[in-house]
């Protein structure tokens, strides 16, 4: 009550300070680390750009596919031993189940979004429902599943689960550059490199391309259009449950009900940010909204602040490119 | 066609990514082997501690009588993140409700518990409740900071006297409440006893701050740092709910600091340390009674050997009468924190009732007044509600469990 009896600590009073020095020392760890989150958000946002490419609908419950697939990971490492500890076995056990804790993963968010479409969307698509309806849906369906895995699960985290030591691999300037960020950088970028070759190149793509350019002419070419929006949401179910696989190795005790909830609002951020609808946008927009939120946390000195930073580059660059940075829809991608 | 491509470079890309963990973990134990060096300090576990003999037990004289509604009250977590604490606290007043009932069988105390959850943002609803219902008397509670700032104007309203086991935020004491007593030392206490401990005992250099945005966390965060003066390498903020602790560790490492103090609850504290020690760090880890608590070593895993922590809370488990009753009542879990501080203040009250202060203003003046040995401390309030010369103890993390270490900061 009184101010006088509570020394306030310096940084109390000024709420906003630039600490410049700070991000000057801690640059290159905030890049790598920086790196790290953007490839896992790369890795869910494509799953909101590929959706929407296809049914020009934002998946508000993507980020919900993508929780499923963290407690998968939860599930498989935790009864095959894994705690908050570091894992007492050699290398290949390790290897195996990783792997199979990715495998698991990816199975487990593909269902639910295949599930999600076959349950939430395509009834709404036969009847031919006004796209607002499909966006209020989506984000019922979010709500749904957020609050099913609450019931079951209870509010608290999971234990956390420490997949393997960091370990330092080289070092850029003075900082560290440890295995896990590798591992997920590099696995992640793969991933995504892939991905695009799929879309720009095989028959698959350059089906998921004629849908979204243009459903009616594409089904009278004879392009089977439920079978590529079912395709589509696989996809995208599949690369969420690797980004869970990454999430939970770089978040140990990230697990819990609303865990998806922020993640996926930053990767639905990322997608705009690079370009809603197109491939090589959400690569760049989860990289670079990692970076920015990154930065800005160590400038201004808290964590809160990551988002803050985030959002509001997202929105200066939106004034000047409503289209997102690269801008080219998913139909029009150049194959 | 293609498909099976893209599913040979993601299955590619996912061997691959496991193979680098691979090495990472190959080279594991030699990390290990090398930090191993730097736990410098050690300081030995106690086995005892002195009880003064005249403490006042709940069972008093057996001849007691109070009306068959007399009633006691606990509002605080019993579930939420930080639960573990709450139940501490209500198993050791239910042990003294239990052994105050059984030797008076013409006084039968009730117990009533109310759940806050420990968030200052739910804590009004129960405590409003709790205090409109008058056969309640007296209450042990709340145990947080926040959620105790934020319910001691319906107390005072009430004239409803309650003895917080657990909030230690200092400007608690400053608001004028003549309802409110605090039954342990506050943070202007073990803020400059956990600065001198690091700074002495543990030997540290550079002790790197880290509090949360609560009440509790930046009281002491502000008490500790005035304490470390030069010692102090920074000063970071983190958010009740925080998971992902990067960005602060990399400020820790790159400001190579020797020690971390951590000032708020285990939630937070155990994935913090967890993290920590996942990134390299060999220094200790030094935090309040916030994060004492097993929950902290079952979600740090073997993370939490580098921890020690302070506590104005005496270690209940050393006194083998209470301890070996406490776990008839808690399905055999040892006594925790504050489980003796929660079965002290309830005596206080019981022994009141036991006295025939039996209306909220009768209890009330009895409290004021009261001056007397407890099992931790000897219990005698100032004016504003603060103890007198109270006790930090200290605490380390070995095999896997809390241990004593016996009184710091004098």
């Amino acid at each position: 009550m009184l101010p006088s009896l509570v020394p306030l600590l310096p940084t109390e009073n000024d709420w906003i300070t630039f600490d410049i020095p700070s991000l000057a020392q801690n640059f290159w760890s905030a890049t790598f680390d920086g790196l790290t989150f953007g490839a896992i958000y790369a890795l869910v946002a494509l799953g909101y750009t590929l959706v929407y490419g296809v049914l020009n609908l934002i998946n508000f419950a993507h980020s919900e596919v993508f929780i499923v697939g963290c407690y998968a990971v939860f599930f498989t490492l935790s009864s095959l031993g894994f705690g908050p500890s570091v894992p007492r076995l050699d290398i290949w056990a390790i290897i195996l189940n990783l792997l199979l804790a990715l495998v698991l993963a990816m199975l487990a968010s593909a269902v639910t979004a295949f599930l999600l479409e076959r349950i939430a969307y395509k009834p709404l698509r036969q009847r031919n429902a006004p796209r607002l309806v499909f966006l209020i849906t989506a984000i019922g369906a979010s709500f749904t599943i957020q609050y099913l895995i609450y019931l079951w699960r209870g509010p608290s985290p999971e234990l956390a689960l420490t997949m393997f030591r960091p370990t330092p691999i080289f070092d850029v300037f003075g900082t560290i550059v440890d295995s896990q960020q590798l591992v997920i950088i590099i696995a992640a970028v793969i991933m995504m490199v892939g991905i695009d070759r799929f879309i720009s190149k095989s028959r698959t793509g350059r089906g998921i391309r004629a849908v979204a350019q243009d459903p009616d002419t594409a089904t009278l070419m004879g392009v089977n259009k439920e079978r590529i929006i079912i395709t589509t949401f696989i996809i995208g179910g599949l690369l969420a449950g690797a980004a869970a696989l990454f999430y939970v190795m770089k978040i140990p005790s990230g697990v819990q009900y609303s865990g998806g909830f922020v993640l996926g609002i930053k990767a639905f951020a990322a997608a705009v940010l690079g370009g809603i609808g197109n491939v090589r946008g959400a690569l760049l927009g989860g990289l670079l909204l990692g970076l920015i939120g990154n930065y800005g946390q160590i400038l201004l000195g808290n964590s809160q602040w990551t988002d803050v930073v985030a959002f509001v580059v997202l929105v200066l660059v939106l004034l000047l490119r409503p289209e997102g940075i690269l801008g080219t829809s998913l139909g029009r991608s150049k194959a | 066609m293609y498909r099976k491509k893209v599913l040979t470079s993601l299955a590619a890309a996912a061997t691959f990514s496991m193979l680098l963990s691979a090495c990472a973990n190959q080279a594991g134990p030699g990390t290990t082997e090398s930090s191993g060096s730097s736990s410098k300090v050690n300081i030995p576990a106690i086995s005892k501690v002195d009880v003064p003999s005249g403490a006042v037990k709940p069972a008093g004289d057996g001849k007691a009588t109070c009306p068959a509604t007399t009633t006691l009250a606990y509002a605080g977590a019993q579930t939420g993140p930080n639960a573990q604490l709450g139940v501490n606290i209500f198993n050791g007043i239910q042990l003294a409700i239990d052994q105050h009932n059984k030797a008076n069988p013409g006084c039968q105390v009730q117990f009533k518990k109310f759940d806050t959850e420990g968030d200052p943002n739910k804590a009004t609803g129960p405590v409003t409740q709790l205090v409109s219902e008058p056969d309640i008397l007296g209450v042990i509670g709340l145990p947080f900071s926040g959620e105790s700032k934020a319910t001691g104007n319906i107390f005072e309203q009430k004239g409803l006297v309650h003895i917080t086991p657990s909030a230690t935020n200092p400007t608690l004491t400053e608001n004028g409440w003549t309802t409110f007593f605090r039954g342990l030392g506050n943070d202007a206490v073990q803020g400059p006893a956990a600065a001198k401990f690091l700074t002495g005992k543990l030997g540290a250099k550079k002790v790197y701050l880290v509090q949360d945005d609560s009440d509790y966390g930046i009281g002491l965060g502000t008490s500790t740092s005035a304490g470390l003066g030069s010692a102090l390498a920074g000063t970071e903020k983190v958010t009740t709910g925080q998971k992902d602790f990067s960005a602060v560790i990399s400020k820790i490492m790159n400001a190579k600091a020797d020690a971390v103090f951590y000032a708020g609850y285990y939630a937070e504290g155990a994935p913090f340390d967890q993290q920590l020690v996942g990134k390299g760090f060999t220094g200790t880890f030094v935090a309040p009674d916030g994060v004492k608590d097993d929950q902290f070593i079952k979600q740090a895993g073997d993370a939490s050997n580098n921890a020690y922590f302070t506590c104005p809370c005496l270690p209940g488990e050393l006194i083998p009468d209470f301890a070996s009753a406490y776990k008839d009542v808690s399905k055999g879990a040892e006594p925790g924190t504050y489980s003796i501080e929660g079965y002290d203040a309830a005596t206080v009250l019981l022994s009141g009732i036991d006295a025939g202060k039996q209306s909220r203003a009768d209890l009330l003046s009895w409290v004021k007044s009261y001056d007397k040995d407890g099992f931790s401390k000897h219990y005698k309030w100032d004016a504003k509600g603060e103890l007198q010369a109270p006790t930090v103890y200290g605490y380390k993390v070995e095999n896997g469990k809390i241990v004593p270490i016996g009184p710091i900061g004098e």
